[in-house]
């Protein structure tokens, strides 16, 4: 199947082109960067940290645009890349939150606050493994695929509005001021290293995504075989 | 539904010291608690029965617009959950003895925009976990996390009444609750069709 074929080049060169890229990123993090004066070497996690943020967001995104794809085209494909996104994006939000903890441990003095961005984005995951959980619990694929996509949009539209509720919540009830790492005068080495970071998550996000697409292709095919076995045996 | 919902409050005001200062301040949690839980136990039923019985083919049949469908369901369970919280909350201000002193309109506004809310998108899930292997269970897991902005507003709010707070003080609350109302009645009523359709 074409599909299939294309798939596997895109697997391949990304995978080529994140071995590289992740040695690289390595090498910058750990050695090329310098250490940052008042937070130390802690603060080197802020280039795992970030990118994994903002992949988790991109997934999310992508999500959201393919169940409506789904719900207006109908088309079967759209809902697998839907599902292979949100296993993905639960993944990076997961090790954004993971991340973030270990980091504000030594320099907020807790491992958690109920801040507006860490609570949005706990409400995020657990939007998101309710989403999983549905598809799994349908049963129907048809109606699962159907569910999900509404599931997913109303998700998507109520994030913005839990950030600002947060927000707000915070702003009625001021907490010790919790100073980011990131924001102005980012020395320039630390900038390149983050932005390098960025694109080669992108591209272990465009990886992971064509491994997943691979493995929902073979399943579509797989059904389709078993299809035209009951068929021919009829 | 009245009773479990009593039931919560009850249980909940074993865990205080009677007259303690800390029950007071955790009224305006275990009341909406107690509302939330109540909620979901009414939502839960909006659709099996008629998905049981079969009657939900000729709901369905009938010449609307399917959105309708999801308007009487979403009233209706809007006045059941009302009723609930009617009832319930003369309870809750007799055993964490609260004193409202002429708060009672904020109270209403805050209780009525926030139940509206919870049946907006409860409505809608409830149509579709209605056909999960485990309706109960699948209810919460899907709303509780969508349902965030209109628990913490509803908490919050409740708790500047309580405190005797001005009108000011809610607006930012009112203003949030009314714009998740209106998003998600918008959104559920375009979305409902995909939701029923066979």
């Amino acid at each position: 199947m074409k599909r299939a074929s294309v798939l596997r080049k895109m697997q391949l060169i990304l995978g080529v082109l994140l071995f590289v890229g992740m040695l690289f990123s390595l090498y910058n993090v750990f050695i090329m960067v310098p250490t940052e004066q008042k937070m130390g070497i802690v603060q080197r996690i802020f280039y795992f940290h970030v990118p994994s943020a903002m992949m988790s967001f991109m997934a999310f995104f992508t999500v959201a645009g393919f169940s409506i794809a789904f719900l207006v085209k109908r088309n079967a494909w759209h809902d697998r890349v839907a599902v292979a996104c949100a296993e993905i994006g639960v993944l990076f939000t997961t090790i954004a939150l993971i991340t973030g903890s270990i980091w504000a441990r030594p320099i907020w003095n807790t491992w958690w606050s109920w801040d507006a961005r860490l609570t949005t984005f706990l409400i995020l995951w657990f939007i998101y493994i309710a989403y999983l959980m549905l598809r799994d619990y349908v049963g129907e694929d048809q109606r699962g695929a159907r569910f999900a996509a509404v599931f997913a949009i109303i998700g998507t539209v109520d994030i913005p509005i839990v950030y600002f509720s947060i927000r707000w919540w915070r702003t009625l009830h001021p907490k010790p001021v919790l100073a980011g790492g990131e924001g102005s005068g980012l020395h320039p080495d630390m900038a390149f290293a983050l932005y390098f970071s960025m694109a080669v998550f992108f591209i272990l996000y465009l990886f992971l995504v064509a491994t997943r697409l691979r493995v929902e292709n073979s399943k579509m095919e797989l059904e389709e075989i078993k299809r035209l076995h009951v068929l021919s045996t009829k | 539904m009245l009773v479990f919902c009593l039931l919560v409050v009850v249980i909940f005001s074993f865990t205080f010291d009677p007259g303690s200062t800390y029950s007071k301040e955790a009224a305006p949690g275990i009341l909406w608690v107690a509302f939330t839980f109540s909620g979901m136990l009414g939502l839960n039923r909006t659709f099996s029965q008629e998905v049981d019985t079969g009657s939900i083919h000729g709901v369905l049949l009938a010449p609307l617009d399917r959105g309708v469908i999801y308007l009487g369901k979403m009233i209706g369970s809007f006045i059941f959950m009302f009723l609930v919280e009617f009832i319930t909350l003369p309870v809750i201000i007799i055993f964490f003895d609260l004193n409202l002193e002429g708060h009672y309109l904020q109270l209403f506004v805050i209780i009525f925009l926030a139940t509206i809310g919870f049946v907006a998108v409860g409505t809608l899930f409830s149509a579709m976990t209605v056909h999960t292997k485990t309706r109960e269970l699948m209810l919460p897991i899907l709303l509780f996390p969508v349902m965030i902005p209109v628990i913490l507003s509803a908490v919050n709010a409740t708790a500047s009444i309580l405190n005797l707070e001005e009108w000011s003080k809610i607006l930012g609350w009112i203003r949030i609750l009314s714009a998740f109302d209106i998003v998600f009645i918008t959104l559920s009523y375009l979305t409902f069709d995909f939701v029923v359709e066979e």
